[in-house]
C-alpha cells in the first residue's frame, strides 16, 4: 500500500481517538456534574460536545469512504477500517445518549434526590471504565483487555436491575414519585446502552486483531 | 488557490484524418500528481505525447491548440510551446514510457547522464558523479547499484530498469514528468515501489501519469482527468471523483461498466 494510504490511515486513527476523548469527557462531565451539582457541565455537553462529535463522525465517514474507494484495502487494513466505521457509529450513539442523560439530569437537579439516584454515579463509573478500556484496547490492540470489557457488561446490567427494582418499590409506595422515577429509569437505560456500545467497541477490537467475530466464536464453542 | 504549471487550451490531435483528442482544456497543478485515465483508445497517451511535442514526430500527425508551460527562467510567466524548440521542451517536460528502455549500449552511470550526453552538454567528473548519485538516490536505486555503475542498464531487473529510466528523466531537472503507464510491464512488488516513488517525487516535480489501471489512479494521484472517445469528460480531485463522480460515463468507467 502506498505512503498516501498509510498517512491517511494514521490521520483516521488520530481522528477516531480525538472522538473517543470527547466522548469519554462527556461521561466524566456527567459524573462531575452529579457530584458537584454543576449544571454548566451538563449544558456544555448539550450545547457543544454532541455537535463536536457529530462533525467528527461526518469527517471520519468521508475519510473511510475515500480510503475504500481509492485504495481498496485488504486483510488487516480492511478489518481495521471497517471496524473504525462501526466504532465511529457507536461513538455517535454514545454522544447522543450522553446528551440525553445530561438533559434528564438537568430536569432532576433542582429537586431533592431519590435514594436510587445516588447509585447512578456508581453505574456511570463502571460504564466509563468499560469505555476507557475499550478505547485503550483499540489503540493498543490489547485483545485481552477487550475480552475483559465484554465480561464487565454484566456489572452495569446488575446496577440497572438493582436501581429499577428500587424505583418500582418507590412508585408502588408513592404515586407522586412516578414521574421522577421514570426520569431516573430513562437515565439508567441510556447508561446501560452506553455500556453495551462500549462492549461493541471491544468486540470490534477482537475482530480487528483476531479476524473473527466474537459472536461467531461463542456459537462455535 | 489554483497553482497551475501547465495549461492546455483547445488542444486537438489527429493522425491522418482521424481525430484522437478534441478541444481539451485542462490545467495541471504544480507539485501534484494528475492521473489521466480512460478506456483503451480514448486518447490518453496521445494527450501525453502532445505535452512534450512527441505526437508531431509521427507522420501525418496534427496538433492544434495551446500548451502553456510556466517558466521560472523567463520573464514571461508562460511560454508558448509551439514557438519553442522541441528539444528544449523535452528537457523541461521529461517522459518515461510503458516499457523500461535504458540504452542497452550505455552503462548505468551513462544512462543517468544520457540527456546531457545526447544534448552535447559537457560535465566535469565531479558534477557528473553528483548528478548520478543524487538522481539514483531520488529513485531509491543508489544503494542497489552503486557498486555496479559501470555495468549496462540492461543488467538490472525490470523494476530497477524503470527506476533507472525515471532517474534519467529526472537528471535533466524537468519541471514536469510524464509517465505513460510506467508499471504496466512490471510485477506487483516493482509496481508498488514505483507507486511509492511517484508519490515521493511529487515534492520535486509535477507528475502527469497515464494509466488504464483505475486502482493505480486512485492510489497515487491528487487529481484525475477522465477521457472518453477523445473528449475530456471529467476532471477533479481524486477523492471527489472516486467517491462521487458528476458524470455518468465516469461512474460507469470506475465501476467497470465500460472499459
Amino acid at each position: 500500500m502506498t505512503h498516501i494510504f498509510q498517512e491517511r490511515q494514521s490521520i483516521l486513527n488520530d481522528n477516531i481517538i480525538e472522538e473517543a476523548t470527547i466522548v469519554e469527557q462527556m461521561i466524566k462531565k456527567i459524573i462531575n456534574a452529579l457530584i458537584n451539582k454543576d449544571t454548566n457541565l451538563l449544558q456544555e455537553i448539550i450545547d457543544g460536545d454532541e455537535a463536536k462529535v457529530n462533525s467528527l463522525v461526518i469527517e471520519i465517514n468521508e475519510m473511510i469512504i475515500q480510503l475504500i474507494a481509492r485504495f481498496q484495502p485488504e486483510a488487516g487494513d480492511l478489518r481495521s477500517i471497517m471496524m473504525i466505521y462501526k466504532i465511529n457509529g457507536d461513538f455517535e450513539r454514545i454522544a447522543k445518549k450522553s446528551s440525553k442523560i445530561a438533559k434528564s439530569i438537568l430536569l432532576l437537579m433542582d429537586e431533592p434526590p431519590l435514594k436510587p439516584f445516588q447509585d447512578v454515579p456508581k453505574m456511570l463509573e463502571a460504564t466509563i471504565s468499560m469505555l476507557k478500556d475499550s478505547i485503550t484496547s483499540f489503540t493498543t490492540h490489547n485483545v485481552q483487555l477487550a475480552y475483559d470489557v465484554c465480561e464487565r457488561d454484566d456489572i452495569v446490567d446488575k446496577y440497572r436491575s438493582h436501581i429499577s427494582r428500587e424505583l418500582l418499590i418507590l412508585m408502588i409506595e408513592d404515586s407522586a414519585l412516578i414521574q421522577k422515577s421514570q426520569s431516573i429509569e430513562r437515565i439508567t437505560r441510556n447508561i446501560e446502552r452506553i455500556a453495551d456500545l462500549a462492549t461493541n467497541i471491544a468486540e470490534d477490537v477482537i475482530y480487528i486483531v483476531e479476524g473473527e467475530f466474537i459472536k461467531t466464536k461463542k456459537s462455535k464453542s | 488557490m489554483i497553482n497551475s504549471i501547465l495549461k492546455i487550451e483547445n488542444l486537438s490531435a489527429s493522425y491522418d484524418d482521424k481525430v484522437i483528442i478534441q478541444n481539451i482544456n485542462l490545467e495541471f497543478q504544480k507539485n501534484k500528481i494528475t492521473a489521466i485515465m480512460g478506456p483503451s483508445g480514448c486518447g490518453k497517451t496521445t494527450l501525453l505525447r502532445c505535452l512534450n511535442r512527441m505526437h508531431e514526430l509521427t507522420p501525418n500527425a496534427k496538433v492544434s491548440g495551446k500548451i502553456l508551460l510556466e517558466s521560472t527562467n523567463l520573464n514571461d510567466n508562460f511560454m508558448e510551446l509551439n514557438s519553442t524548440d522541441p528539444i528544449l521542451v523535452r528537457r523541461r517536460i521529461g517522459m518515461v514510457f510503458q516499457r523500461p528502455n535504458p540504452f542497452p549500449n550505455l552503462t548505468i552511470y551513462q544512462n543517468v547522464l544520457a540527456g546531457y550526453l545526447l544534448n552535447g552538454i559537457k560535465l566535469k567528473k565531479q558534477e557528473a558523479d553528483e548528478i548520478v548519485e543524487k538522481h539514483l538516490n531520488l529513485v531509491a536505486l543508489w544503494d542497489e547499484v552503486k557498486d555496479n555503475l559501470k555495468k549496462h542498464g540492461t543488467f538490472l531487473s525490470g523494476g530497477q530498469q524503470q527506476r533507472l529510466c525515471i532517474a534519467r528523466a529526472l537528471a535533466m531537472e524537468p519541471d514536469v514528468l510524464l509517465l505513460d503507464e510506467p508499471t504496466s510491464a512490471l510485477d506487483p512488488i516493482s509496481t508498488q515501489r514505483i507507486e511509492d516513488l511517484i508519490v515521493e517525487l511529487q515534492k520535486t516535480v509535477t507528475i502527469i501519469i497515464v494509466t488504464h489501471n483505475v486502482g493505480q489512479a486512485g492510489r497515487v494521484s491528487d487529481f484525475v482527468a477522465f477521457l472518453y472517445l477523445g473528449d475530456l469528460i471529467e476532471y477533479g480531485l481524486t477523492d471527489t471523483i472516486f467517491t462521487n463522480p458528476k458524470n455518468l460515463q465516469t461512474e460507469k468507467f470506475l465501476t467497470g461498466k465500460i472499459s
